[in-house]
């Protein structure tokens, strides 16, 4: 069924869309079979959700035709594309936090009788699509805000999964599902493609795509740079420099001779009841530590309590011998340590405001003499990283909300690069971010480090925690079980102890 | 790489007007249309040069205290919250530096307790809505009564006279400095400080950051708590200076001065594009509502119509200000987010 023979049911034919000064969509085409899963690629910015945007009638195209089962369709609003048979998990999630994962999920299309919606019934089938998703242990009357974010991407699966839609698009699930969930939703895209549903999927992670697509269509510049290629067929090679226009020669940069300097911080016994227990880890000057770790192993959470914007229940940090306020996340920046943290739209960015003023938002102050800002210096130095991470489009007047999700991710990380941080907690710093902005990303942090910068990094992904970190530590269900030198591990054993960690409870190293 | 140079066409030679820019001047419109419909209806009074300009000025003295008022409130919604005590504060302070203990001690003396109980008391305000986590609409109601209530225990409920050991602060209203009356150059004075404050300075910065994302600013190291306790003292600072103005344009403190200015304050910031959720605003804008909202007035009185109509046109402005506030930001929403 996954051949040639397959009905086409959807065709774009030309599409353009034009932002205040920025075309976005440029004349893109594509052709999605029923049954198949059809990857959309591309650099950050390239067009790719402005592309589904127009797709599920959240944005109206400037020009272009959209044929849709063989008829030309015109979607003037989200509702009409979902009636038509359309779903659509954003990027950006889209979850009313006040609710309830039910009704979340079934949001403007609760089951109801004479107006009156059924609560019981509701409840029931969320619970069964949950299910289905892997998940029947997320509570269907918990409020959403109280989740963590991985729940919330499942939850907002869910509700395009409960749609019965013929098309499902998916704007990287991925990027904050950990290894196992994402087996888990490639589990259920393969039921949804053996019924005929078509699946659009946008990743920045070729190995993903490799194991799930069928066929690629990869952007770039908002134009069709290449159509239909053989998802599994098609070497890398190919697939990057459609995207880019050039070849990456390496993603990470190679390790220089380690040579760690002072201790930087030191973490004993730190506790969040909870999150994580008893955690005692140190990162030196010029070392990268990594954390591995499931989402909802306490990666996150450790981060945040070391950073001050938790309060620990027991332990304490060091910061170069001095012991940190608990909760305060003043006296952490003060030491020189900085966060970016994992979830950027509600936590990192104003996006109301230009880019260059959040570039600056922790440090506006250094920028300024008697308490008088200096946009001038401010904007050269944003300037200088915004190039250094290549936020595109260029312009650092923008408001960050119109930068697409990976621009937006390295706005977060650069707002620490401006220098002044001893020490840098990084969680998930590469989320959204495409291969070549990534190995840019590295380089940028490789050379903090040469510069006597300590890192401490989570990432849900195995291989950048090993390409990247010095040493790395492994983490489950809140406490930490194994350190070794990155050197000595592989990805396999990482996953293994990250997952069932069975075998190596014995050598609890940390 | 330069892969997305191509995708930024930004039109060469048509400069985009920021968005604060545009709707200002859309106000700076707005008044024109007033003066045009001024015009219209009274033309042997709005085309006589010499009454105009003394009309203008006279709005621009009556728009004073409000003015003042309007700067603090900008600041507290740009910040994320909102005061509601403002016009009690008025009162209160009003009352306090007109007792007869205080007006011993000079004009100077006066202006100096308006001043220090304005800054306690927006700081009380402050106090309540950082360390007390009260949400700023109770907390400001709770002290709009309390204000109010202290301020007629204070005056005994009777109006209390400027002496005319105190001239200096009645002669405020008549005095003009080359020709523009001091209560306006005040208002000016509070306006250009408030928009140094905002726009040139860490505190400004923090403010927007407060306002637009707490928990980014939280994280970023931002002490919020503090801030937020400035932001309201400021206010009440205003407060004091708004107090000094009614004071000198009545020549009395009373309990029941500054009725509804927070009203009046609240809604000319938001005619300014202050939204009422935090994050954006500007202090010209705010300061054109306050000058819209008296032309209006004025525009009332001069054709000789009915207060109840001049009630009811304010509020549909306010209505109208308000929806296109929304349909604005929905429309950018729409436009950049899904
Ligand atoms: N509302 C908007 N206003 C102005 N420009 C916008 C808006 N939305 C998107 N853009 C611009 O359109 C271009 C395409 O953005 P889009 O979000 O589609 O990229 P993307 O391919 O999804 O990137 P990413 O991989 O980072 O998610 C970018 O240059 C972006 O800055
Ligand atoms: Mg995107």
């Amino acid at each position: 069924m996954r051949g040639t023979a397959a009905e086409v049911v959807l065709e774009l034919q030309g599409i353009v869309k034009d932002f205040p000064g920025v075309r976005a969509l440029d004349g893109v085409d594509l052709e999605v079979r029923a049954g198949e899963v059809h990857c959309l690629l591309g650099q950050n910015g390239a067009g790719k959700s402005t592309l589904i945007k127009v797709l599920s009638g959240a944005h109206r195209p400037d020009a272009g035709r959209i044929m849709w089962l063989g008829e030309e369709v015109s979607f003037a609003r989200p509702q009409a594309a979902m009636r038509a048979g359309i779903a659509t998990i954003y990027q950006e999630l889209d979850l009313v936090e006040g609710l309830s994962v039910a009704d979340n999920v079934f949001l403007g299309r609760e089951p109801a009788g004479l107006g009156f919606v059924h609560r019981g019934r509701m409840r029931e089938a969320a619970r069964g699509v949950l299910t289905r998703l892997g998940h029947g242990e997320i509570p269907v009357d918990r409020e959403v805000a109280k989740l963590p974010s991985a729940a919330k991407q499942i939850v907002s699966m869910a509700r395009a999964l409960s749609m019965d839609a013929r098309l499902l698009i998916m704007d990287e699930p991925s990027a904050v599902l950990a290894h196992d969930e994402v087996a888990n939703l490639f589990r259920v895209i393969r039921e949804l493609t053996a019924q005929g549903i078509a699946v659009i999927y946008i990743s920045h992670r070729l190995e993903e795509i490799r194991d799930i697509g069928d066929r690629v269509t990869v952007l770039k510049d908002g134009r069709t740079s290449a159509a239909n290629l053989d998802a599994k067929g098609t070497p890398t090679r190919e697939l990057v420099s459609k995207m880019t226009g050039r070849t990456i020669e390496y993603v990470f940069p190679p390790r220089p001779d380690h040579s760690p300097g002072a201790e930087l911080l030191a973490v004993e016994g730190l506790s969040l009841a909870g999150e994580f227990h008893d955690v005692s880890l140190k990162v030196h000057a010029g070392e990268i530590v990594g954390i591995a770790g499931l989402v909802g192993s306490g990666r996150s959470e450790l981060l945040e309590t070391i950073y001050g914007a938790r309060r620990a229940g027991a332990g304490t940090v060091r910061v170069a011998g001095q012991e940190l306020r608990p909760g305060d996340v003043r006296a952490a920046v003060r030491q020189g340590l900085g966060m970016a943290p994992e979830e950027r739209k509600s936590q990192a960015l104003v996006l109301d405001d230009p880019v260059y003023r959040n570039i600056t938002l922790a440090t506006f102050g250094r920028f300024a003499s008697a308490g008088f800002t200096s946009h001038g210096r401010e904007r050269t130095a944003a300037v200088r990283i915004a190039d250094e991470l290549q936020v595109r489009p260029p312009g650092v007047e923008r408001p960050v909300r119109t930068l697409s999700g990976g621009n937006q991710q390295k706005v977060v990380v650069g707002r620490w690069l401006l220098g002044g941080t001893r020490l840098l907690l990084l969680d998930e710093p590469t989320r959204g971010v495409d291969v070549g902005a990534r190995a840019e990303l590295y380089e940028v942090i490789r050379r903090l480090v040469a510069d006597g910068v300590g890192i401490l990094l989570v990432s849900s992904e195995v291989p950048e925690v090993l390409g990247l970190a010095d040493r790395v530590l492994v983490m489950r269900e809140g406490r930490l079980i194994h350190e070794a030198e990155a050197s000595t591990l592989d990805e396999h054993t990482v996953l293994d102890m990250v997952m069932a960690g069975s075998l190596l409870e014995t050598e609890n190293a940390v | 790489m330069t892969v997305l140079e191509k995708a930024t066409p930004i039109p060469a030679g048509r400069r985009e007007w920021s968005e604060p820019v545009k709707r200002n001047l859309g106000l700076v419109g707005v008044l024109i249309a007033i003066l045009a419909v001024g015009a219209i209806t009274r033309p042997d009074l709005f085309l006589d040069l010499d009454w105009l300009w003394r009309n203008e000025l006279l709005i621009l003295t009556q728009a004073s205290a409000i003015g003042v008022i309007t700067v603090g409130m900008t600041f507290v919604m740009i910040g994320g919250g909102i005061d509601l005590s403002v016009g009690a504060l008025v009162a209160l302070t009003s009352v306090w530096c007109t007792t007869v203990a205080t007006q011993q001690f000079g004009s100077l003396g006066m202006i100096f307790t308006a001043v220090v109980v304005g800054v306690i008391a927006g700081s009380l305000n402050g106090v309540l809505i950082a360390y007390g986590r009260l949400v700023p609409f109770i907390a400001t109601l709770a002290m709009l009564v309390a204000a109010r209530g202290l301020a007629q225990m204070i005056s005994g409920k009777l109006t209390q006279r400027v002496d005319v050991a105190n001239q200096f602060i009645n002669q405020l209203s008549f005095n003009k400095i080359l020709g523009i009356p001091a209560l306006v150059l005040i208002m000016l004075a509070v306006g250009v400080l408030g928009w140094i404050l905002l726009n040139r300075t860490t505190f400004g910065r923090r403010t927007f950051a407060i306002g637009g994302n707490p928990e980014a600013a939280r994280l970023a190291g931002i002490n919020i708590r503090r801030h937020l306790v400035l932001l309201y003292a400021l206010s009440g600072l205003c407060c004091g200076i708004a107090a000094i103005i009614v004071v000198s344009l009545s020549s009395a403190g009373a309990a029941d001065h500054g009725d509804l200015y927070e009203l009046d304050a609240i809604a000319a910031a938001i005619i300014g594009g202050t939204a009422l959720s935090g994050g954006r605003g500007t202090i010209v804008g705010s300061l054109l509502g306050v000058v819209i909202f008296k032309g209006i007035t004025n525009l009332f009185i001069v054709n000789n119509l009915e207060q109840e109509y001049q009630l009811i046109v304010k509020g549909a402005i306010i209505v109208a200000a308000v929806l296109i506030q929304q349909f604005r930001v929905s429309s950018l929403r729409r436009r950049t987010s899904g």
